[in-house]
């Protein structure tokens, strides 16, 4: 008997009385401005959120993040300095100084945002670079966690992260540090998409 | 091997104030973190509902949502392999490592491996282990098993981390600002992570239906360990399956909430495929689950999501200490798991314990943790686990407390005493709970006495059933 056939045999014989798996409904209560609700949140974590900058996208970062000089752009919006197909390795992005990428969904009960590999190729470059700025559609947020595991990502995606905050640790004596081993700030620039960009459903 | 001694063990994190009271403060603050963030939630107590209902419905059906979950994975192009026991799942991984020529090994938290004592078996294997988690990594520098689910260095002071880092690594030992630390950390684990050969991490979650492992992490550092290196492995405690993403939203609601009172960590992460140009292998492991999983007073442990919220409300983990259960999971969760790996070393266990119920009140999946405490002192005593000692103050305080007369005239004596003693006879060696507090005031007369006196030995007759 193989180790498969011997735990399955044996989780065959379990003592919990068999129930009906019950249906989850999905909690919404259809809140007034879904905006609000993902801003306050995000801060909860110490992300940001921020309008579409008047100046554009390009003047807004050279302005909140001066001296940077390596930057990945996985947007229309934004020029990069530095080209995807240098990432030989997926630890290559860890010299990134800004990485910058369009979320399909926001999630306004948690201020999270979803990445996939659609969205960025080489993930590492939104958890290694120094700063993640990601652009979300307004329209795109969804109001709490059911609604957003509805998204098809969650069943076609190889890699789906829901980012609620800069990489943070309270390990030591319960205090919030940022970064631990991802990035150090995460901003979102609150952008509607572009018209040729393909809409996520 | 020798039983624990918990009671021993908390009296020594008791009497360390400088780390006792800053660990008490720190583990109060996340209970009170969770009741705040559980109050904002109107659903909450439906969501607990749910969760209980689906992870009982799971666990009854556990063996078609394995074969569901491996089917799945791999169509998706990841390996799965099944471990019946600890050194099983060792030997697997280190086979795994040892087929692709790896020996740097990069690892996100998983008490699973702590379970298994993974980390010491790879090394005597010539294989280096880097934990990813700053708490998990601290531990690991200075030697220590985990001291909470969540927080594993919990009950190191900041002072503590920074003698330890400049033991380590040469940092300045006066600056203990965790943001400085955290800089330092990552200095010296991010090039770790870089030039890792494979990576690990465990599961809060395996979704059935998708075939994807998820982890919850606040560092980001599980993204890390399964995406930089080509090579993932991830293990897996059977228990950890659920249904689908319907009921994965359930979970990650009520996790975070639990945990530390926020609504979600920063990186929830799903790993459903192995990424471009890698692999992925994920490890089954049974490990006594199904021993557990067959027993009519335990299976609901297996509900657990490892939260940490029962340790949080214990009193007596909060006192005592995470390293004094001497065991893998500890706090109320430990003391209805690790019996059932090792009844004579955990034999203490269930006695850690005032049976307040506190724990099983905030457990977001309705495990029945206090009621399964008390299950295994029944075990203790029927597999002749009791000591002498044990046995014969058991055996006096059932004479006792079975004889209304002589328990009445203890109590009055008792109370005589605590108003009329010296102090020295009452705080001594012998008296345990005046140890750490001091004893309550006694009324002039018992409740007993109060009440013969009031309402009269006649009314006393007619209230008896």
């Amino acid at each position: 008997m193989t180790a498969r056939d011997d735990i399955l045999d044996a989780a065959r014989g379990g003592a919990a009385a068999a129930v009906e798996l019950p249906v989850v409904p999905d909690f919404c209560s259809a809140p007034a401005d879904l905006v609000d609700l993902f801003i306050a949140a995000l801060a909860r974590l110490d992300g940001k959120a921020i309008s579409q900058p008047p100046s554009g996208i390009p003047h807004w970062l050279s302005t909140v993040f001066p001296g940077t000089h390596r930057v990945y752009s996985a947007v229309s919006e934004v020029t990069g300095t530095v080209d995807g197909a240098e990432f030989d390795d997926w630890g290559a992005p860890a010299d990134i100084d800004i990485t910058v990428v369009r979320t399909p969904l926001g999630v306004a009960e948690t201020g999270s945002i979803l990445l996939t590999e659609k969205e960025i190729e080489v993930s590492t470059a939104a958890v290694l670079a120094e700063h993640l700025v990601v652009l979300l559609d307004p329209s795109d947020i969804v109001e709490n966690l059911h609604r957003a595991y509805r998204n098809p990502a969650f069943q076609e995606a190889s890699y789906a992260v829901l980012l609620s905050g800069p990489s943070g640790s309270a390990d030591i004596g319960g205090v919030t540090i940022h970064p631990a081993q991802g990035v150090t700030t995460l901003t979102v620039v609150l952008s509607p998409r572009q018209s040729s960009d393909v809409a996520h459903q | 091997m020798k039983a624990v001694d918990q009671a021993r063990n908390a009296q020594a994190f008791l009497e360390d104030e400088a780390h006792q009271q800053p660990f008490d403060t720190l583990i109060w603050g996340l209970r009170e973190r969770r009741d705040a963030a559980a109050r904002e939630v109107e659903e909450w107590e439906e969501l607990r509902t749910l969760a209980s209902q689906i992870k009982q419905h799971t666990l009854a059906n556990l063996a078609h949502y394995l074969e569901l979950f491996e089917a799945r994975a791999t169509a998706n192009g990841a390996t799965v392999h099944w471990a019946r026991d600890a050194h099983e799942h060792n030997q697997i991984v280190l086979d795994i490592l040892n087929s692709h020529g790896a020996s740097r090994l990069v690892k996100s938290k998983s008490m699973l491996t702590e379970e298994c004592e993974l980390r010491p078996f790879l090394e005597q294997r010539g294989i280096q282990v880097t934990e990813t988690d700053l708490g998990e990594r601290i531990q690991q520098l200075d030697d220590q098993p985990p001291t909470h689910i969540v927080g594993p260095a919990f009950q190191k002071t900041p002072d503590d981390v920074a003698k330890l880092f400049h033991k380590v690594y040469g940092s300045d030992p006066s600056q203990a600002d965790p943001v400085y630390l955290g800089r330092v950390m990552r200095e010296h684990t991010r090039p770790l992570i870089l030039q890792a050969d494979a990576g690990m991490t465990g599961a809060n979650f395996a979704v059935a239906d998708t075939g994807a492992i998820v982890t919850v992490t606040n560092e980001g550092n599980a993204d890390l360990s399964a995406n930089v290196p080509k090579l993932r492995i991830s293990s897996v405690g059977i228990e950890k399956i659920i249904p689908g993403t319907d009921e994965l939203a359930v979970f990650i609601r009520l996790l975070t909430r639990s945990a530390t009172g926020e609504r979600i960590t920063q990186y929830t992460s799903h790993f459903a495929k192995p990424r471009a140009g890698g692999e992925m292998h994920i490890v089954l492991v049974d490990n006594g689950r199904t021993a557990r999983l067959s027993d009519e007073r335990f299976w609901p442990s297996l509900k657990c999501i490892r939260c940490g919220a029962c340790m949080n409300t214990c009193p007596v983990y909060r006192r005592s200490g995470g390293l004094s259960y001497g065991a893998t999971y500890m706090g109320p969760i430990g003391m209805i798991m690790m019996p059932a790996t090792d009844v004579g070393r955990y034999r203490e266990l269930p006695f850690a314990s005032t049976i307040n119920g506190s724990c099983s009140n905030v457990c977001p999946v309705h495990i029945n943790i206090h009621e399964q405490i008390y299950e295994w002192r029944s075990v203790m005593d029927d597999t002749g686990q009791f000591s002498a000692t044990k046995k014969t103050a058991m055996k006096i305080a059932g004479k006792l407390l079975s004889h209304p007369t002589a328990y009445r005239a203890a109590a009055k004596g008792g109370a005589v005493a605590l108003r009329l003693l010296p102090h020295f006879a009452l705080y001594n060696r012998l008296n345990a709970w005046g140890r750490h507090r001091d004893l309550p005031q006694t009324p002039k007369e018992t409740f007993h006495q109060w009440y013969t006196r009031t309402r009269g030995a006649d009314q006393q007759k007619q209230t008896r059933p």
